[in-house]
């Protein structure tokens, strides 16, 4: 195998000489030709296609979340007022040659000393992780089940997981009501079987925020998951067992391990939403304590003040954007693993 | 040939060999299809045994259910003695390298090797001991820190030797040991396997595709065919003494003539071939009945080229060069016989330069010593 030596870098995509002689240039490509011949080259090198795809996710990305979060943003710093919209400017127009900036601190600090809010952050919190525990306890020997079944079963169980979806959210948690209420379907049974004497009341309890939380968000665990799971190789579970491990050990030393990012992945997949859950709560958890995306309802809706609810928002959003990080590292993680 | 057995440099004494594995009619069935079909197999210790066959032949299957990975449809499979019906993988006094290597990529390679002494439950500074001992021995020492996905394939099949070896097996698998390693060096690494063994006098069992693997490696071949072993003996015997036209035609290359047993004499035969267009004697017996048909298989390295006509009615054809590959250690004729078949012949390059090298389009005879021949009847 004799090759003559090549060089290994293509020649530039570019050339040097400028205005070919007879040569008509596309119009675009005779604007960059016109600048300077750097500047021009890494344009035509490196914003190819490539680059307009990553853009679209971006462009996304900054018209329906950075602009709507600049705008709460700037809501939660001003103050309330009854007119339409029922906040007022942070930039007033004082006619004296003078422009005003009013930056309205009062509804953050109002946050921290009533009580209400305090309370419903932190009940967020807790049920929210709570619930990811258990989605975690329960999603995962599916998604290990998932994973080792054959491809026909696989297919099935991933439609059964999913189908769920394709009827309405509001409705599912509905149908949890018919449930769970007092003279609903399993106190019913439990009764008529002579169980219990009197029904239990499993409505507007932390359990039923419990069971509607983990129903819904399920998925969200398993998928990621199994996902992860089903890519593992199973020369490897072979090869622990080859060296002597038994299946329990096994799975805590190779499977357990090589699933942490689908783990991490599910936990806050479920958390996140569920910090901000809203329907759930209201429909079947209790009254005495507010989940804080019951409070921000209740304040943009029923207070119309929307710059106490704005406000509640940034905060919510600021106590997401740590695990969100989290979540984003081991997204690259897993990513650059896998290449 | 000689080069082959001059590496194997052992005395292939099978039978003195205390027996230490045995496959006893096992056969494996998925669904309807049979992987392993009633194999009979005796391995001594301290052998290396090569499973040789195409893909699809059973061979890792075979392997598989020695490690316990599959459990056979008929059949038994005994280890050291002991029946290894209904005995765990992880219970095994067995051993496997993987043909990925299935390396732990969350482990660090020290953490690789260690895995089958953590459990056996043996004190830390025994396990650390023995893990730089046997990444010493692999030459993997200096990258004990590494993750799998920082190694080059080379680095990672010596882990996973390392990984296997640590455990001090009485019986190692291997499947398709040095597949992922370019040429170079495969053949070093085949030599230093056969160091290791010889050192630690483990029994080795190999599956592989590749036949110079095996005629390296082993001290006998099973060679495999649609689930069935066909033929199994040394190295030399398979590739000298091959047992039928499949086992001929797998282990290196061969020219194979169809003909007609015309002189059937307890110490010689006479063959006449239409494919040939000639006759081939045969300097020994046979036992096959007269008028048969039996295929004569010549190997290309056994077949003279040259310009004169031998003397002799028999061992001797007509034709013309078509094509010449020069291979640097030998050249390869392709050479068109009188009757139609090509026929490829091998000859050393002995000489640097020689003045009058037979050239393409010439006309040439073929001829060979009459021990030559392989008469096979099957």
């Amino acid at each position: 195998m004799s090759r003559s030596p090549v060089s290994p870098r293509s020649p530039p995509a570019v050339s040097r000489t400028r205005f070919g002689a007879g040569r008509m240039w596309p119009l675009w490509e005779w604007l960059f030709r016109i600048a300077p011949p750097s500047w021009s080259e890494y344009v035509l090198r490196h914003w190819s296609g490539r680059k307009v795809v990553i853009a679209i996710p971006w462009v996304w990305l900054g018209l329906f979340f950075l602009v709507p979060f600049l705008i709460v943003f700037k809501i939660s710093f001003s103050e309330v007022r009854i007119a339409m919209p029922p906040y007022a400017p942070l930039i007033e127009w004082l006619g004296d040659q003078a422009l005003q900036l009013r930056l309205n601190l009062a509804n953050y600090t109002f946050l921290l000393t009533d009580d209400l809010y305090v309370s419903s952050y932190l009940y967020s919190i807790k049920v929210a992780a709570v619930s990811s525990l258990w989605c975690l306890a329960i999603g995962y020997p599916m998604a290990y089940a998932m994973a080792r079944c054959t491809q026909t079963w696989r297919n099935l169980f991933l439609l059964l997981v999913m189908l769920p979806s394709f009827t309405s959210f509001l409705l599912r948690v509905y149908a949890w009501i018919g449930l769970l209420k007092n003279n609903g379907v399993i106190n019913n049974v439990l009764m008529a079987l002579g169980v219990i004497n009197e029904p239990i009341t499993m409505m507007q309890t932390d359990f039923a925020v419990y069971v509607g939380i983990v129903y819904s968000y399920l998925p969200f665990m398993i998928l990621p998951l199994y996902n992860n799971l089903e890519k593992h190789d199973p020369a490897l579970l072979e090869a622990a067992a080859d060296l002597g491990a038994r299946p329990v050990t096994t799975f805590l030393r190779i499977t357990l391990p090589l699933s942490l990012d689908g783990i991490v992945a599910g936990l806050l997949l479920v958390f996140i939403p569920a910090v901000g859950e809203f329907v759930i709560p209201s429909l079947l958890g209790r009254t005495d304590q507010l989940m804080i995306g019951r409070v921000l309802t209740d304040e943009f809706f029923s207070n119309r003040d929307w710059p106490v609810a704005s406000a509640v928002a940034i905060v919510m959003l600021l106590l997401l954007v740590l695990p969100i990080m989290i979540f984003q590292r081991y997204q690259t993680r897993e990513l650059e693993r896998r290449r | 040939m000689n080069e082959v057995q001059a590496a194997n440099g052992r005395a292939p004494a099978p039978g003195l060999a205390r027996e230490y594995v045995r496959v006893d009619r096992v056969t494996k069935k998925f669904g309807d299809f049979v992987a392993v079909d009633d194999v009979t197999l005796t391995i001594g210790q301290g052998e290396i045994f090569c499973l040789l066959g195409g893909s699809g032949c059973g061979k890792t299957t075979l392997l598989r259910m020695l490690a316990g990975f599959e459990t056979p449809s008929a059949g038994a499979i005994f280890i050291d003695g002991q029946d290894m019906a209904g005995i765990p993988p992880y219970e095994r006094p067995a051993n496997m390298m993987f043909q990925s290597y299935a390396l732990f990529p969350h482990m660090t390679v020290a953490g690789n090797v260690a895995f089958g002494l953590e459990q056996e439950r043996l004190a830390k500074a025994e396990i650390t001991r023995r893990v730089g001992e046997i990444l010493d021995l692999v030459k993997m020492a200096p990258y004990t820190k590494r993750k799998p996905h920082q190694l080059s394939g080379g680095q990672r099949q010596r882990v996973a030797l390392a990984r296997a070896l640590v455990k001090r097996p009485k019986l190692l698998l291997l499947d398709e040991p040095l597949g992922a390693l370019d040429k170079k060096l495969r053949e070093q690494t085949q030599f230093e396997l056969l160091g290791i063994q010889e050192r630690l006098g483990v029994t080795f069992v190999v599956v592989t595709h590749d036949q110079e693997e095996a005629m390296t490696l082993a001290t006998r071949i099973g060679v495999m065919d649609r689930g069935k072993i066909v033929q199994v003996g040394t190295p030399t015997e398979i590739y000298e003494y091959p047992a039928s036209r499949f086992v001929a035609d797998f282990i290196g290359s061969v020219n194979m003539f169809e003909g007609r047993l015309v002189e059937d004499e307890p110490d010689h035969v006479r063959i006449e071939s239409g494919e040939l267009g000639g006759t081939v004697y045969v300097d020994h017996g046979i036992s096959a009945a007269p008028e048969a048909t039996v295929w004569t298989a010549i190997r290309p390295e056994k077949i003279n080229i040259g310009r004169e006509r031998p003397e002799g009615p028999d061992n001797a054809v007509r034709g013309v060069v078509k094509e010449i590959a020069y291979m640097g250690d030998i050249s390869v004729f392709l050479v068109r016989i009188d009757s139609g078949r090509m026929v490829r012949v091998s000859r050393p390059n002995i000489v640097r330069q020689a003045d009058d090298r037979i050239s393409w389009d010439e006309t040439v005879y073929l001829s060979w010593h009459a021990s030559s021949p392989i008469v096979l009847t099957q």
